[in-house]
């Protein structure tokens, strides 16, 4: 039950892009990510992320950002844009849709979670994170904004 | 018995109550799980977090309380905020009270909120003194040259 092979260079570590408004929240998730030997960028809101990934808007698009990104992870309660808005402007992109977003949220509500994954949310979890969940995600990474194919198997949960 | 048998004995037991009593639970293990050489004050930096955090969110508790008419929504919201904050470092006590805490709210209840603001500051400060403790059985493991158990 675990990736055969990540689609990434030997060593390279996988880029993620937290993004969460609480800074106890971000704290731990980037932990939880560099544990499982993930190269960490936090937002503390979508608009922070929105331009990291150069999709802000009156931004011009630079490929440099959003094809280093290789998963972002998104708080789903948030104060301006939340995280389910947020994954809908990364899957109407273009250039980012590929990359792959986990929706994260303390509340455990079906209509939610069946939303974020028909909107192509890879998953959704619940918080508190634990490491098992974190290590798990590594099989959703991609490289240069393509799903891996290269025999990787993602298998089981 | 040596120094550091004694101190870990005193760990072991400390620990023990503070499960029993529910002040933490599981996830404050999971927590302990993330900290290595690398990142030695990770859990007491958490911590730290979370008692600034909370402060803050029960002074706004308080004064959305206090106005003539209360905002329900906002002091859900920071109860929420409050109640997944507590969820993260295991302090199962503080979690339950927040749970209530977002019914009343929900109820428009301002008698029961205010009680549950009570409950919630009063939770903090056991908490705060129970983790105070433990750290510092911690510090004098290490000082007598030990090493801290790992929570189960």
């Amino acid at each position: 039950m675990s990736a055969v092979r990540m689609g990434l260079n030997g060593d390279e570590k996988p880029h993620v892009l937290a993004v969460d408004d609480s800074v106890l929240d971000r704290k731990i998730i980037e932990r939880l990510l560099t544990n499982s030997s993930c190269k960490v960028t936090t937002a503390e809101d979508a608009h922070g992320a929105l331009e990291l990934l150069g999709l802000a808007d009156g931004q011009q698009n630079f490929s440099n950002t959003v094809s280093d990104v290789n998963m972002i992870i998104t708080d789903y309660c948030m104060p301006g844009m939340t995280g389910y808005e947020l994954l809908k402007k990364i899957k109407e992109s273009p250039t980012a849709k590929e990359i792959p977003v986990v929706v994260v949220s303390s509340e455990n509500i079906q209509t939610r979670i069946e939303k974020c994954l028909e909107e192509g949310a890879e998953e959704f979890l619940l918080k508190p994170l634990r490491q098992s969940d974190v290590k798990r995600l590594r099989c959703h990474l991609t490289k240069d904004g393509n799903p891996t194919d290269e025999g990787m198997l993602c298998v089981g949960r | 018995m040596d120094a550091v048998a004694q101190w870990r004995n005193q760990w072991f037991d400390y620990t023990h109550y503070l499960r029993r009593e529910g002040f933490l639970d599981d996830q404050f293990a999971q927590l302990k799980k993330l900290q290595d050489e690398n990142s030695p004050d990770f859990v007491v930096e958490v911590v730290s977090l979370f008692f600034q955090d909370s402060e803050k969110l029960l002074n706004n508790m308080a004064r959305a309380l206090e106005q003539n008419v209360v905002d329900f929504k906002q002091v859900d919201a920071c109860v929420h905020q409050f109640k997944g904050s507590s969820a993260w470092i295991g302090a199962m006590r503080l979690k339950n009270v927040c749970i209530n805490f977002r019914n009343y709210c929900e109820a428009q209840n301002l008698e029961g909120c205010l009680g549950c603001l009570q409950q919630v500051r009063q939770e903090c400060l056991a908490l705060k003194n129970n983790l105070e403790n433990l750290f510092r059985l911690e510090q004098q493991i290490v000082a007598a040259g030990g090493s801290i158990p790992v929570m189960e």
